[in-house]
């Protein structure tokens, strides 16, 4: 009897504790996060830490190569910088330069075949088993400085104590505080976006309707850039689209929608997916016309075009945002546009996204990672530090097909991001690369092999 | 994820592999970086699929004949140090190499294994003669649809009788030596490390 009254007086102090806790905790995230996301005002408390954090990490890094250097250990270094230098000449100048070392004749007669043109094809073969530009696309960029996350760098052994103090403290901020704050929010402004956007379904369609749809889909979007803890640098924003255009980004991961939806509205394109995603895509379009295709529409390449063209054409409808690439790349790379949107022929604003690979890598790699762990993975992770350049609109030049007018927006977004511009599918992610390329080679061959008058002309593709 | 940190390479590894094939240290780890991300199935070792996963590789005419100069005869599976022993052959020579000792076993990049590479990837049967059929084969390889049989049947013959010595109808390696003697076999077989 007397344990019974003992537990009593405690149990109620817990009590009264937790509730203290959760009340001072819900408070501080209205006034800090939910609130100043409505309004889109910051306290840079996100920039704060990011400074602090860059701090951490150089000291990290500098930890790791002087206990590497007094344990006489080599640290394993990332390949996805260049290890061999590669000289870009065409199949033609290499073999005549390989004739012309070995031939004893003139070189009149050297349009034949010669032993030692495998030469060429060998070291080409070589090369790219060494390091090609291709396949380090498909997988996350690795570091060669520190950021506290195993996931990151393979270097990490017990090199220090404080290193691995501060590695352990990093594991509890990042799981014990961040990801529960983190997910919270997500629930928060996912449930609020998909609520809302139902309730203003309801209203006739009017300029009211839009500008309510905007602020809601602004608000919304802005609480889950909190709930990544996204830190983004817009830069031009006076090149942000317009009614009636489309919008082309590169495409890294499907953060990218919430980071562009975040600062401007925008018509999405995609598919109609099942479960949650669903939920969320049937309720978007209530308040506002987004494009949503059955996966069965998909394929049809002249429906897709259809809709889209008429949604451009209709100025009170928002600018459309579509990542040609198809798929997600690592952002070191931007890979070839499919022309699909770039023939609709309206103006194109070009958007190029760079992230920080610093703070946590946004890539997502499908075949490694479903949706949930990426998301749980993103939201254990420091920070999404990005930025984000809106370059000035483009249209389609006389004389211009719809590829080279990918090909042009490509290499702006790819100059302007510092990413490297490779003419490849990003669809070599999961296909085989299509025969046509090693056609071409074997044109290109022949021609040497038999002058040019014996086979059929065809253009010929530089990598 | 997880995985790749177990399985870095042991100091003596790198050693071994050092000694056999003359890469640096650094050249070492780097390239092992490029083969567990070309091991999709992380189980330490490469087959033929992995090698066509690569776009480069997969467009070269010649592609199928350099990824089975990885594999010794009958296997399918290549490991790090099979991969290496072959990646070997394409160091370039460096000078104070060139006038080592002969007695010494003959380095993997040597002018004559850098030719005996080259000679295998004609070799398909791997009997030490290229044949007029092989030549044919290799040739067709390389052009694909673009040239008619009987041209390029009177390439390969052109081509034997130019190198052909002791009468046989083949080539041997000592005869594909003596053909390719003028070439610059030492700067076109080789690849340049940035490290």
């Amino acid at each position: 009897m007397g344990l019974f009254l003992d537990f009593n007086p405690f149990d109620n102090l817990l009590c009264i504790l937790l509730g203290i806790s959760f009340t001072v905790w819900f408070t501080l995230l209205l006034v800090f996060i939910i609130v100043p996301a409505i309004f889109g005002v910051s306290f840079g408390i996100r920039q704060l830490y990011m400074k602090t954090l860059l701090k951490i990490f150089e000291w990290a890094t500098h930890r790791i190569e002087r206990g590497a250097k007094d344990n006489n250990h080599l640290l394993y270094k990332p390949y996805s910088n260049a290890i061999i230098a590669k000289e870009p000449t065409s199949l033609e100048e290499e073999i005549k330069e390989i004739r012309r070392s070995g031939s004893n004749r003139d070189l009149d007669h050297a349009s034949e075949f010669e032993m030692s043109d495998i030469f060429y094809f060998c070291r080409q073969g070589v090369e790219s088993i060494m390091d090609d530009e291709v396949t380090k696309r498909f997988s996350a960029e690795e570091l060669e400085s520190w950021n506290l996350l195993t996931r990151s760098n393979y270097n990490f052994q017990h090199i220090s104590l404080r290193l691995t103090v501060l590695w352990g403290l990093g594991v509890v901020i990042r799981y014990g505080f961040l990801l529960p704050l983190r997910v919270t929010l997500a629930f928060t402004g996912v449930g609020l976006l998909v609520v809302l956007t139902s309730i203003i379904g309801f209203l006739p369609n009017g300029r009211m309707k839009n500008f309510l749809s905007e602020q809601v889909h602004l608000m919304c979007y802005r609480i889950c850039v909190r709930a990544l803890t996204a830190i983004i640098t817009y830069h031009d924003s006076e090149n942000k689209p317009k009614n009636g255009g489309i919008c082309v980004a590169n495409h890294t991961s499907p953060i990218d929608v919430i980071i562009l939806a975040s600062d401007g509205c925008y018509a999405m394109v995609g598919q109609i997916h099942g479960g949650l995603m669903g939920v969320i895509q049937k309720s978007m379009v209530k308040a506002c016309p987004h494009i949503w295709f059955e996966r069965s529409e998909v394929k049809d390449r002249h429906l897709v075009a259809k809709r889209l063209s008429d949604h451009v054409e209709d100025k009170t409808k928002l600018p459309i945002l579509i990542f040609p690439e198809g798929t997600c790349i690592n952002n070191t790379s931007v890979m070839m546009f499919k022309k699909g949107s770039f023939e609709i022929g309206s103006t194109v604003y070009p958007v190029a996204i760079k992230y920080d690979p610093r703070f946590g890598d946004a890539f997502w790699n499908s075949s490694q990672f479903g949706m949930v762990n990426y998301l749980l993975r993103m939201m254990s992770s420091w920070a999404i530090v990005c930025s984000v350049w809106y370059l000035p609109p483009m249209t389609r030049e006389e004389g211009e097909d719809a590829v080279q007018f990918a090909n042009r927006v490509k290499a702006a977004i790819a100059r302007q991001g510092g990413l490297v511009d490779l003419l490849w599918d990003g669809g070599l992610k999961r296909g085989k690369v299509k025969d046509t390329f090693k056609e071409e080679q074997q044109k290109l061959y022949s021609k040497m092999l038999a002058g040019q008058d014996s086979i059929l002309p065809t253009f010929q593709a530089v990598f | 994820m997880g995985s790749r940190a177990s399985t870095l390479l042991r100091e003596e590894e790198i050693e071994e592999i050092k000694k056999e094939t003359g890469f640096s240290h650094s050249q070492i780890t780097r390239l092992y970086s490029r083969f567990t991300s070309l091991d999709k199935g992380e189980n330490g070792t490469l087959s033929r699929e992995d090698f066509q996963r690569i776009p480069e590789l997969a467009i070269n005419p010649l592609g199928d004949r350099i990824i089975n100069a990885f594999f010794p005869e009958g296997e399918d599976q290549v490991n790090f140090r099979g991969f290496m022993r072959t990646l070997a052959h394409f160091r370039p020579i460096e000078d104070n190499e060139k006038n080592k000792d002969p007695i010494a076993s003959e380095p993997l990049n040597s002018r004559s294994n850098k030719l005996l590479f080259a000679f295998r990837l004609y070799d398909l049967d791997r009997d030490d003669k290229i044949s007029r059929d092989e030549l044919l084969q290799v040739l067709r390889m390389m052009v694909g649809v673009n040239i008619s049989d009987e041209q390029l049947g009177s390439i390969a013959d052109r081509t034997i009788q130019e190198a052909d010595q002791n009468g046989d109808n083949s080539i041997s390696f000592n005869e594909f030596i003596k053909v390719l003697e003028k070439v610059d076999v030492e700067q076109k077989m080789s690849i340049r490390f940035l490290h």
